[in-house]
């Protein structure tokens, strides 16, 4: 009867997996639903799931309001930016961790680290009178340069992963056949690392694009990205539920379509080392 | 022209000293083969000499060129690595032409190259193939393709053999021992596998701890070891060795004596033993027969030899066939 049970039991995991899914996704959901209430219904209690009048007002009068365009173009500079910019550095740098290591290594990869483990805001004052000072206040190059420094542990560290995985002897067997250092990266390394730099990549331009605590603090309108448009929308005059959910979706929207398209991706370079 | 000088080579890391100042010649066209225990500095020696590593101090010669500060590719030496080392995202056609299209060599001569290589190690129906979907033998070809279209000054072998399974290992063994026959071009090869060693080299480097422990042709290993490492290393089953008093009574330290020249008798001999194991293999029998004041003993007797566990035999080494060594383990 150990078949059946098998059966039974996935039956059972798979509800269990659906269930976590869907409480995972519900707020997503009800943000969206909301975005389409009116402001009155978004705060009626008990509130109506499905049966209410649906209406796009709120993202008629959000588009008015703020220029929707404009943050999203800052949120694409800064999330690519960062990240074109990280790997620029990371590369190399995981690339001399995993091909060349030395004695101290090891000892860098876990100093990179701890600087993740330290709380932001623990840096804000000097960061934003330094940001002020050299007039990097509101712009998208000073965003780019901080969100490049505070994502490069966490790319360094995947490449790095990712690299250790190709055997060193491939590269030797290049070097043998006479690939020049540049060549043996542009024809061996890099078609073989492919999956792990795209996914590298992928994970960072979604984790800047929701970066918040530092797109809030270091701007106001100028290079404001889309998570200041949305936290626009919780105003001293009180919290608008339909706009602000309005202004939710539209930021989320390209992000979760990227991510969409590139979810296989982002699984292996999440899980890669986990699994052969 | 292949010849390799190597002269006072020595390689460090850091505080440890892998491998202590050595000279090597190797001729042009020979079939050398390094053989040791593991962590014997062998496959460090064949890194050097490839140029994958750096030597502490030293220089190395390739037909009277200094290389020693040459990057691997400038020494015309091609390499076949144990994991073959294939470049996984490319077909069998794109591997072999590899180091030609580094070189720049024009599109044409490529292809005839790499079709007639593919042809050599029979592997034009694979051409399109990649890697991944070959099984190991193939792909020990492939990296063997690989090395010959560079038409090097000699080839180097990193234990090419053994992550392949038995019977393809003696198949492979044969096919390279033929292509060193075609190519007659200079062939340096490690294993740990003596058996390897003594079926295909024209001369055999026995190393231990980084040094050279004895140079020689197989049969001169064989018959003549300098010392208890070489005696004990080289020959399959290994050489019987004796201390103590029986030692003594030849005027030596330890004597050591080979399986195939102990001769088996059930009516009389020298040492009288009792069977521990026998070993039935058709063509021939080993017996580790435990003889009072001499130790566990292995013989080997031709063809089939009816004795099992606790029969008595006799054994008689042959006179001339002894090894003798003093306290330090060389031989007298």
């Amino acid at each position: 009867m150990a078949r059946a049970v098998t059966t039974r039991r996935k039956a059972l995991l798979t509800v269990i997996g659906w269930t976590v899914g869907f409480l995972v996704f519900f707020p997503i959901l009800w943000t969206v639903l909301t975005s389409f209430k009116t402001e009155g219904e978004a705060i009626a209690n008990p509130p109506s799931f499905l049966a209410f009048d649906w209406t796009t007002e709120n993202y008629t009068e959000v588009q008015h309001r703020s220029d929707y365009f404009l943050h999203m173009m800052n949120s694409v500079v800064i999330s690519f930016g960062s990240t074109a910019l990280g790997l620029l550095f990371a590369v190399p740098a995981a690339w001399a961790m995993a091909f060349a290591p030395g004695k101290r290594t090891k000892d860098i990869l876990m100093w990179m680290l701890s600087t993740k483990m330290m709380p932001a805001v623990g840096v804000l004052v000097p960061l934003y009178i330094l940001f002020r000072d050299s007039g990097l206040l509101d712009t998208r190059v000073g965003l780019v340069g901080v969100l490049t420094l505070i994502d490069l542990p966490l790319i360094v560290w995947m490449l790095y992963t990712y690299f250790r995985e190709i055997p060193g002897e491939i590269l030797e067997a290049a070097r043998m056949d006479g690939a020049s250092l540049g060549k043996e990266i542009v024809f061996v390394l890099a078609p073989m690392a492919v999956p792990g730099i795209a996914s590298t990549t992928l994970l960072n331009i979604i984790l800047s694009w929701n970066e918040a605590f530092w797109t809030l603090n270091l701007t106001t309108s100028n290079a404001a990205p889309l998570t200041a448009f949305i936290a626009s929308y919780s105003s001293p005059e009180g919290l608008f539920w339909a706009k602000l959910s309005a202004a939710s979706t539209l930021a989320i929207a390209p992000i979760l379509v990227l991510g969409w398209f590139s979810q296989r991706q982002l699984v292996r370079g999440l899980t890669f080392g986990a699994v052969k | 022209m292949g010849s390799i000088h190597l002269a006072k080579v020595t390689k460090s890391f850091g505080e440890l000293t892998v491998i202590p100042s050595l000279d090597l010649v190797v001729e042009d066209g020979e079939f050398v083969v390094f053989v040791g225990p593991s962590g014997c500095g062998k496959s460090t020696l064949l890194r050097l000499i490839a140029g994958l590593e750096d030597v502490s101090s030293g220089q190395i010669l390739i037909d009277g060129a200094d290389v020693t500060r040459n990057a691997p590719a400038q020494r015309g030496l091609a390499m076949v690595f144990q994991s073959y080392a294939l470049y996984p995202h490319m077909s069998v056609y794109k591997n072999i032409a590899f180091p030609l299209r580094m070189a720049g060599i024009d599109r044409t001569v490529i292809d005839a190259k790499v079709r007639g290589a593919a042809k050599a190690l029979n592997l034009t129906d694979y051409l399109d193939r990649r890697p991944g979907q070959l099984s190991g033998g193939q792909r020990q070809r492939v990296a063997i393709g690989r090395a010959i279209v560079r038409e090097p000054e000699a080839f180097l072998f990193d234990e090419p053999l053994s992550n392949l399974d038995a019977a393809l290992r003696v198949a492979m063994r044969l096919e390279i021992s033929e292509l060193h026959h075609q190519l007659k071009t200079t062939m340096i090869y490690v294993t740990h596998d003596q058996v390897e060693a003594m079926t295909m080299a024209d001369k055999i480097v026995v190393l231990n701890r980084g040094r050279i422990e004895q140079v020689g042709s197989p049969l001169d290993l064989y018959r003549k070891p300098r010392n208890r490492f070489v005696a004990g290393f080289i020959g399959s089953p290994k050489m019987n060795l004796i201390d103590g008093a029986e030692a003594a009574r030849h005027g030596a330290a330890a004597i050591g004596v080979r399986p195939e020249h102990l001769a088996l008798s059930l009516d009389g001999g020298v040492w009288k033993g009792t069977v521990r194991v026998s070993e039935h293999l058709g063509s021939d029998t080993f017996l580790h027969v435990d003889v009072e004041g001499v130790g566990v003993l292995t013989v080997r007797a031709g063809g089939e030899f009816p004795v099992h566990y606790g029969d008595h035999v006799w054994l008689t080494p042959a006179p001339d066939k002894l090894h003798r060594f003093n306290e330090h383990g060389e031989a007298l």
